[in-house]
């Protein structure tokens, strides 16, 4: 081997634990990078390490005519839980935010704010678990950013991913459109996440085999767009939970949501849950499943459609949109009383994605 | 879900309501008014407004949300020195969740905790003396609050302390009592209730014995109440069965959990562990003569009132506040003067707005709050109009 190929080898990361090194901008970065996220997140755009991913227009507009971007940071607490990690977060967060408008998810950024003393294993693992969710949502990562900031100025890791889709001209998903007649559907068990992280931080001595429902969910909103090109509102359930959902769209369509406790869906272990700690879990945070509304007459087909997929499969229909009382969310309960399901005021739950 | 669902039933709860219809005529005083019953727990209340049972009753019924939330009627004061405490740099303050939001005369525990003060939530006493023995440099303290409910298991902490020579754990103890507060609330000269809802895990600890007071002396009836929505309906009826029949007894609906004598080793620790105070003073009603427990002498060195000082100030409540009222059922939650404008969830000026079991926080998260909003909006009109 002469001296000009070892110049040229491809870096690998030394030691066991990320130093301030890794985000000084010199020899020990490059390693970083090159064997950890140019390893993984391996695609012709991001392989030129430029500044910023050069992306052709027309390949994009060949998709639709409106551009999709969003941005999201990811700072769970722990960052490994049952049916996940930060890493799988970061990267099906984000697509699910463009899917949610209508749009076909396309590149996502990287941005990661390390806390010095992450260990070089369970970095790899976050960018491992990142690579195959980007794999699974058919996106790539194409330009990302690192930093190191001392003991204590993080904990262990934050990420920030960033991303773009493009929405099909036929496609018209607003929060605002929800109209009375209207049909509610979510695609499975509500609360999966948030239970999952009461597990994983065991500070409350409660065992649970919970695993976080954590997807990308633009294949199911692919196929229930093209059972129901009209879908009128669309959007995940993440923080705040189903609830805070469906008051932001009573909300921005001044309308009343009407939904039936009886036909939720929750899992038995997430209700003991709840039952054990006073929390509701229409306030519990998911983050792979999204609340429809579509037109009556195509509230079957939709929900036919959602159920094939395999996001979707315990799909149901969970209410009816009506007029009165505007901008509010009514529960039938399993009681056969009814009350008023608002707002969280405060937090069920600190750092859950 | 087993042993849940078969309490929520609701089949079950129209049999339960057909027979109350039933009942109510043969009640003479309900032709001039509505009866007014209190549920004392704020466990209670949650249950009424999570399941939406006041619209199934009959109107002839009124349900008064009583004041049994620990955390609503904690006065500003304490939460004052609570932070005082917390904000000593020795000291890690432990707590349990919905204490954090209460808030005092400058801050909340919450903002301490932004502001820099080590304030950790815990779900028991147990979490805390682990703590303590963890960090042996620091001074953990725990904010020991509750009825009878909780004051065993922190009784069982002190003398788990006690055995291990803990030194760095002590509490801060706001426990207070049920017996002299229901008691308060039958002297007050605005009550017109017709019956108690009591509640079911004080009963778990005390028993049925120190309620015969409300039948005997006050001659009020009283049931021990579990918190399934059955279990609350099912009191109902018994209530008003005993006043269809001129009857006042302390029945027990909650006998699968409350036995008569309650939990003796638990109310053992309590008597070893805590005293009654010559009073002590609640938010929203006052001061009440022997609402609330200390800790004996002989624990004194576990004692964060004695350990440490702290201001101890009473600090009045927000004047327009009608907190006092409405826990005694003398005007409803939506009447009082602040409801949903001053006074909310995200900023409680009154007690009863801070946890999502006082009876404001209730009514106005859980509510029907566009028709509360539009009486209380007619209401005004009518008084201005008076007024001019």
């Amino acid at each position: 081997m002469n001296s000009s190929q070892v110049r040229k080898r491809t870096g690998v990361v030394r030691g066991t634990s990320i130093t301030m090194a890794h985000g000084s901008g010199g020899k020990a970065m490059r390693d970083l990078i090159e064997d950890i996220f140019l390893g993984s997140f391996d695609n012709e755009l991001l392989a030129p390490l430029e500044d910023q991913a050069r992306i052709d227009l027309a390949s994009l507009t060949a998709h639709g005519n409106r551009l999709a971007f969003t941005t999201d940071s990811y700072v769970v607490d722990p960052i490994f839980f049952n049916g996940g990690d930060i890493g799988t977060l970061a990267v099906n967060g984000t697509v699910n935010d463009l899917a949610v408008g209508g749009a076909i998810p396309l590149y996502l950024t990287c941005g990661m704010i390390i806390e010095e003393g992450l260990s070089i294993e369970d970095l790899r693992r976050i960018v491992t678990s990142m690579k195959e969710a980007a794999a699974l949502a058919g996106v790539k990562i194409v330009s990302g950013d690192t930093k190191v900031v001392e003991r204590g100025a993080a904990d262990k890791i934050f990420i920030n991913t960033s991303g773009i889709g493009v929405i099909p001209a036929h496609i018209n998903i607003e929060s605002s459109r929800a109209q009375p007649g209207d049909v509610v559907l979510i695609n499975g068990h509500i609360g999966d996440h948030g239970a999952a992280i009461v597990g994983a931080r065991g500070d409350l001595a409660i065992e649970n085999n919970i695993a976080s429902d954590c997807c990308a969910l633009n294949s199911l909103i692919a196929d229930l767009l093209a059972s129901c090109p009209d879908t009128h509102c669309l959007r995940d359930a993440t923080r705040g939970g189903v609830a805070t959902v469906l008051n932001e769209f009573a909300a921005a369509s001044k309308v009343c949501i009407k939904i039936d406790e009886k036909a939720l869906p929750v899992r038995a272990e997430v209700r003991g849950i709840c039952e054990l700690l006073g929390m509701d879990p229409l306030y519990l945070a998911n983050e792979g499943k999204l609340i429809a509304i579509v037109p009556a007459n195509y509230a079957q087909a939709a929900l036919a459609a959602m159920r094939k997929n395999e996001a979707g499969k315990e799909s149901a229909i969970i209410g009816e949109v009506s007029q009165a009382p505007e901008e509010t969310v009514i529960l039938k309960t399993i009681f056969g009383g009814e009350r008023i399901v608002d707002m969280l005021v405060g937090d069920q739950l600190p750092r859950i994605c | 879900m087993k042993y849940v669902d078969e309490f929520r039933d609701p089949e079950l709860a129209k049999t339960l309501l057909a027979e109350i219809e039933r009942l109510l005529p043969q009640i003479e005083a309900t032709k001039h008014r509505p009866l007014q019953l209190m549920e004392f727990c704020g466990g209670h209340t949650h249950t009424i407004f999570r399941y939406g049972i006041e619209q199934l009753l009959p109107k002839t019924i009124e349900l008064v949300h009583g004041p049994g939330c620990p955390v609503c009627v904690l006065p500003m004061g304490r939460v004052d020195d609570c932070v005082a405490l917390a904000e000593r740099p020795e000291v890690i303050f432990t707590t349990f969740g919905d204490a954090m939001r209460v808030p005092g005369s400058k801050k909340s525990l919450l903002q301490a905790k932004a502001d820099g003060a080590d304030v950790r939530m815990v779900y028991s006493p147990l979490d805390a003396l682990d703590l303590a023995k963890k960090n042996p440099n620091r001074e953990v303290i725990f904010f020991a609050l509750g009825f009878e409910t909780t004051m065993p298991s922190t009784a069982l902490t002190v003398l788990q302390a006690a055995e291990d020579g803990v030194k760095n754990f002590s509490l801060f103890c706001n426990h207070i009592t049920t017996v002299p507060t229901i008691k308060a609330i039958l002297d007050s000269p605005s009550m017109q209730l017709d019956g108690f809802v009591a509640p079911g895990h004080v009963s778990m600890v005390v028993g049925e014995e120190p309620f015969h007071f409300v039948a005997a002396r006050y001659k009020k009836p009283i049931v021990i109440t579990g918190f399934e929505p059955l279990d609350i309906l099912q009191s109902i009826w018994l209530l008003i069965k005993q006043i269809a029949e001129g009857r006042c007894e302390v029945e027990n609906q909650y006998a699968r959990v409350v036995t008569a004598d309650g939990n003796t080793p638990g109310l053992k620790a309590i008597a070893k562990v805590f005293e009654l105070r010559d009073y002590f003073e609640w938010r929203g009603l006052g001061s009440i003569d022997h609402s609330g427990v200390k800790m004996k002498e002989a624990y004194a060195q576990f004692d964060a009132e004695k350990k440490f000082s702290m201001p101890n100030l009473t600090i009045a409540d927000p004047k327009s506040c009608q907190c006092g009222e409405v826990l005694k059922g003398a005007i409803k939650p939506w009447e009082c003067k602040v409801f949903a404008s001053a006074c909310t969830p995200e900023t409680p000026m009154g007690a009863l707005m801070v946890s999502s079991e006082g009876a404001c926080a209730a009514y106005y998260n859980f509510g029907n709050l566009p028709q509360i909003l539009a009486l209380k909006l007619e209401q005004e009109k009518l008084e201005s109009e008076k007024i001019s």
